[in-house]
């Protein structure tokens, strides 16, 4: 049997977060491959239903990347992300998954460099806490 | 219809009873639908029928079948499925059969530690054999007594039945109740697998919500509790910073409990198009603060977005210990 690797989902911003994976290649930094990215209008376009949804079917880890607070394209779609963010991550943690296993970052389209070291970093976190137990529901 | 009677049968699985009080609140109304209806079952609570008599009855015998509560013993899931064979259509009726319900909450807790509770950390528990219920017991050697196995997790009952429509409310009030049996009666039903509601939020049928009002709708820029003491009478309870579930939850009830001044608790059920109630809560009531620290200030979130609606929910349960 083949060595378990996490299954990482990532919903990247159109302008920001997507834009720095995209520089991140053009650069040619290394990050994990088992990083699966989803492109969305805006951070606070991630309904809580999405991150949940993913680990129902399957993923490890689930990583949103949006603009800098002030950057936001729609002006104030990143402040809704960090508080609906916020809250789902307390239900997450009371319902029992583990507080690494979701993540909130800003990161700029300047700023390749720093997305391939966030992924780097929540790939090695998310593998040392091993598969998700998410399962089917009751 | 007019000469046939429209055969009825009521099941009460993991349930209080009050969904059953919602169906004889009809009264007088119940009165003048009684002649065309025939309750064939409707145990264990009020009709002389027992379980073994709803069992003889040949398979699509019943024309409708309600069931109220959720699944927690093998007794409940046995019945449901007596149910589904026996009834044409099956409603899942109230927040416990529809979504879980306020016994849904268990499943933020094993089965062994429901038991350690119940039979052994209470003050009030006198257990010094330690004994706990088991599904099967040999009494004397020779009587073998049985009970109903208690499952690990809640359920709703369309997770071991198909469920042809839902209704939502703990109880239901029991105008929608009527308003279910006469659309069964004149055979105007939705499609398959609906609720059956009219459609509206709560906030829709809010005397308070600031669109009826001609106010202006406002951020919310503080957290409260009823506890913290009580609301403006007239004013928008989520402007005032208090958790009102309106703005997701099915409006059948007319808004009874913010007309009394208490805020939504969400037992409607999902308005349309949501499918995990406290996911789609967290969405609308997170946007509408002022800031993150409110979100901090918000007690107990799980339990608050899913006090009906845990076992429904897309996680179901609570992963495991942390």
């Amino acid at each position: 049997m083949s060595e378990w690797t996490p299954n990482l989902i990532v919903f990247a911003c159109n302008w920001c977060t997507y834009q720095g994976a995209d520089l991140a290649g053009s650069l040619r930094y290394d990050y994990p491959s088992n990083v699966k990215i989803i492109r969305v209008p805006c951070s606070g376009r991630v309904e809580p239903e999405f991150v949940v949804e993913a680990f129902k079917k399957g993923a490890d880890g689930v990583f949103i990347g949006g603009c800098h607070p002030g950057d936001c394209h729609y002006k104030e779609g990143n402040y809704k992300a960090i508080r609906r963010f916020d809250l789902l991550k307390r239900i997450l943690i009371d319902m029992g998954i583990e507080k690494e296993r979701f993540q909130l970052e800003w990161i700029s389209g300047s700023e390749g460099k720093r997305f391939a070291e966030a992924m780097n970093a929540f790939e090695k976190n998310v593998r040392e806490l091993g598969p998700c137990k998410v399962k089917e529901g009751v | 219809m007019a000469d046939k009677k429209l055969r009825l049968a009521v099941l009460m699985a993991g349930a209080c009873g009050g969904c059953d009080m919602a169906i004889v609140d009809i009264s007088e109304t119940l009165v003048d639908v009684l002649p065309s209806l025939e309750v064939v079952f409707w145990a264990p609570t009020v009709a002389d029928v027992k379980y073994k008599d709803l069992e003889a009855m040949p398979d699509k015998s019943v024309d409708v079948g309600l069931i109220s509560g959720m699944i927690r013993l093998s007794e409940h899931e046995h019945m449901s499925k007596v149910m589904r064979a026996k009834c044409n259509v099956v409603v899942a009726y109230g927040a416990c059969a529809s979504m879980g319900g306020i016994p849904g909450m268990a499943n933020m807790h094993t089965k062994e530690d429901i038991f350690q509770t119940a039979y052994f950390d209470t003050f009030s528990t006198d257990n010094p054999d330690g004994i706990t219920p088991q599904p099967s017991y040999l009494m004397d050697g020779k009587y073998d007594l049985t009970l109903p196995e208690f499952y690990p997790y809640v359920r709703p009952i369309q997770s071991v039945i198909d469920v042809d429509y839902f209704i939502g409310g703990c109880p239901p009030h029991h105008s929608v109740v009527l308003n279910a049996l006469v659309a069964i009666l004149k055979g105007e039903l939705p499609p398959k697998g609906s609720w059956i509601t009219n459609g509206k939020a709560v906030c829709d049928v809010c005397p308070r919500n600031p669109r009826n009002t001609d106010e202006k709708r406002e951020i919310v820029k503080e957290v409260r509790r009823t506890i913290d003491g009580d609301p403006d009478e007239n004013k928008c309870l989520l402007q005032q910073g208090y958790m009102c579930l309106g703005p997701i939850t099915q409006g059948d009830c007319g808004a009874l409990c913010t007309k009394v001044n208490i805020p939504c608790a969400g037992c409607g059920g999902p308005i349309p198009g949501v499918k995990d109630f406290g996911l789609r809560a967290i969405s609308a009531i997170a946007s509408i603060l002022d800031n993150e620290e409110l979100v901090n200030q918000i007690p107990s979130p799980v339990k608050l977005f899913y006090r009906y609606s845990l076992p429904s929910s897309l996680l179901g349960k609570k992963v495991k210990k942390v």
